[in-house]
């Protein structure tokens, strides 16, 4: 009885959620049969679900989803490593932190995608120009909220590391870094979200590579229902890239 | 009135003054204070808000710099943290990102120590503060009291020479604090531990101490040292005796006048502080 109560409780959410989706694509549906959202605009959910077939055997989804996803992960690698270091630079030295940190908040505010003609000049119409967008528009929500973590270490947490004569070295890897990494983690999760809008956003407006392009043709053509299934495609690029960092983040992370 | 300090003890505050720039001028948190501590020996520090007791506490443990005098530790002039001092903060302060276990083992990783050696020493300490049991836990899933305990195994592993604790039950409750007492007096007892306790709470300072040194009110200068005679081993059933309830009473006398003076210049201040 027990068991049952704990296994209900276990699979309670992503049940109520998964019923919930089904619920709202339910809704859509009938709005659209009953003519209150106009089908010219918004195909019904089943349409969308016919045009899977169509999308993976005629449009080469599958090649086009692992590009995408490609340039997705370099992205994110980039931004995790760079962004990253950028903040522990910016902690590190504090005239480095004043003089930037604004500037570096103004670019995280900016609509970097419009930035995209000048980077196809620099690298040409490649997956490269792609990677690079995304890099740029996801690193500056992670050097701030790295720089966030590291700043917001308890004070007693790096009186500890010094009473137990902690090196520098020491103190950052065994100390600041873990307290920091619940905020690093919130910023790499903005960074990766504002990366990954860029590369669809660059893909469809270049016409370049993967599904950004193909949500660029299907919609060329006027096939709606294809459009919205290659955007399911999408959907499913941030849910690797997010599943990977939860992963990333329960390794590095137990206690949560 | 500063005391001189023994020329046989593990500790030696030697006239030790520390001031601080404030907006309004210079602040003297600290005046004149010397006094030794003799190996084993449980020392507490007492006096109202404001005396100095946690910049005494920061300038023992080398967490604070530019002050006058010296601390001398077997004898050797210290700046800066020693090996030989671990401390305990007011704050809690567990890591919570690594359980009960690593918490514990933590000196012991930074000192090199292997991984099996370390956890076997980590597991003695863990027992010591009675978390056993508890190994594979994080911080999280504590109460108050039991991070504390891990921040006490965490000192201990370490094994200093000389504990120095700075209102390590402060956030506790009465009932938790006594009982907490109880277990500083056995791991004291069994480790012959030299310990510095700072606190401004009375009961607990005579529950643990050999020795109370009593300061003013800002400076804070030494006004009194108090041998206490109770009997050891202690525990926490000794504050219901007459003798523990005659030392509460001749401390609380010498604190009275201190703490009456430290509220009235707080209240003082605030008063020049413009009402919103």
């Amino acid at each position: 009885m027990r068991t049952a109560a704990l296994a209900q409780a276990r699979y309670a959410p992503a049940a109520l959620g998964t019923l919930s989706i089904i619920v709202l694509i339910g809704l859509i549906e009938l709005l659209i049969r009953i003519g209150m959202i106009n089908r010219f605009i918004v195909p019904l959910p089943s349409q969308i679900l016919a045009a899977f077939p169509q999308v993976i055997m005629e449009e080469d989804v599958l090649q086009r989803f692992l590009l995408t996803a490609a340039e997705a992960f370099s992205a994110s690698i980039l931004v995790t490593v760079f962004g990253v270091a950028g903040g522990v630079l910016l902690h590190r030295y504090r005239l480095l932190r004043l003089a930037t940190e604004t500037w570096v908040a103004a670019v995280a505010a900016a609509p970097l995608v419009l930035m995209y003609p000048l980077y196809l000049v620099i690298f040409g119409r490649s997956a490269l120009t792609i990677v690079m967008m995304g890099f740029t528009a996801g690193l500056a929500p992670v050097i701030l909220k790295t720089l966030e973590g590291l700043s917001g270490t308890r004070r007693v947490l790096i009186n500890v590391g010094r009473s137990f004569n902690l090196t520098g070295s020491q103190q950052f890897w065994k100390i600041l870094f873990p307290a920091a990494l619940p905020t690093i983690f919130v910023g790499l999760r903005l960074g990766l979200i504002f990366a990954l809008i860029n590369i669809v956003g660059v893909e469809f407006l270049i016409n370049f590579g993967g599904l950004g392009q193909l949500i660029n043709e299907l919609a060329e053509r006027y096939d709606l229902p294809g459009t919205y299934a290659a955007i399911c495609f999408v959907i499913l690029v941030s849910v690797c890239v997010f599943v990977v960092m939860e992963r990333l983040e329960r390794w590095l992370r137990p206690a949560d | 009135m500063s005391q001189a300090p023994a020329a046989e003890a593990i500790l030696v505050v030697d006239d030790i003054i520390k001031r601080f720039e404030t907006p309004d001028g210079v602040l003297t948190a600290v005046d004149r204070v010397s006094f030794g501590v003799m190996p084993g020996e449980f020392v507490g520090v007492i006096g109202p808000s404001g005396c100095g007791k946690s910049t005494l506490f920061n300038v023992i443990g080398g967490l604070l710099d530019g002050y006058e005098g010296n601390v001398l530790v077997a004898g050797e002039r210290v700046r800066g943290p020693h090996p030989a001092i671990g401390m305990i903060f007011q704050e809690e302060s567990t890591f919570p990102w690594r359980n009960v276990l690593d918490n514990v083992a933590f000196p012991l990783e930074i000192a090199g120590i292997a991984k099996g050696e370390r956890y076997d020493r980590a597991r003695h300490f863990v027992r010591l503060v009675g978390l056993d049991g508890f190994e594979r836990r994080y911080p999280a899933e504590l109460s108050g009291g039991m991070r504390q305990r891990v921040s006490m195994a965490r000192t201990l592993a370490a094994q200093p020479k000389i504990l120095l604790m700075d209102e390590p039950f402060a956030a506790l409750d009465e009932q938790t604090r006594l009982l907490l007492g109880d277990k500083v007096l056995q791991i004291q007892q069994e480790l012959k531990q030299t310990t510095l306790l700072i606190t401004h709470n009375i009961t607990e300072a005579v529950q643990l101490s050999d020795r109370i040194v009593v300061m003013t009110y800002r400076p804070g200068r030494i006004k009194r040292m108090i041998d206490i005679t109770l009997p050891r081993p202690r525990s926490s059933e000794i504050v219901s005796s007459e003798a523990f309830g005659r030392f509460v009473a001749q401390i609380w006398n010498d604190l009275r006048e201190e703490a009456t003076r430290g509220l009235a210049e707080q209240e003082h201040h605030l008063l020049e502080v413009p009402a919103r």
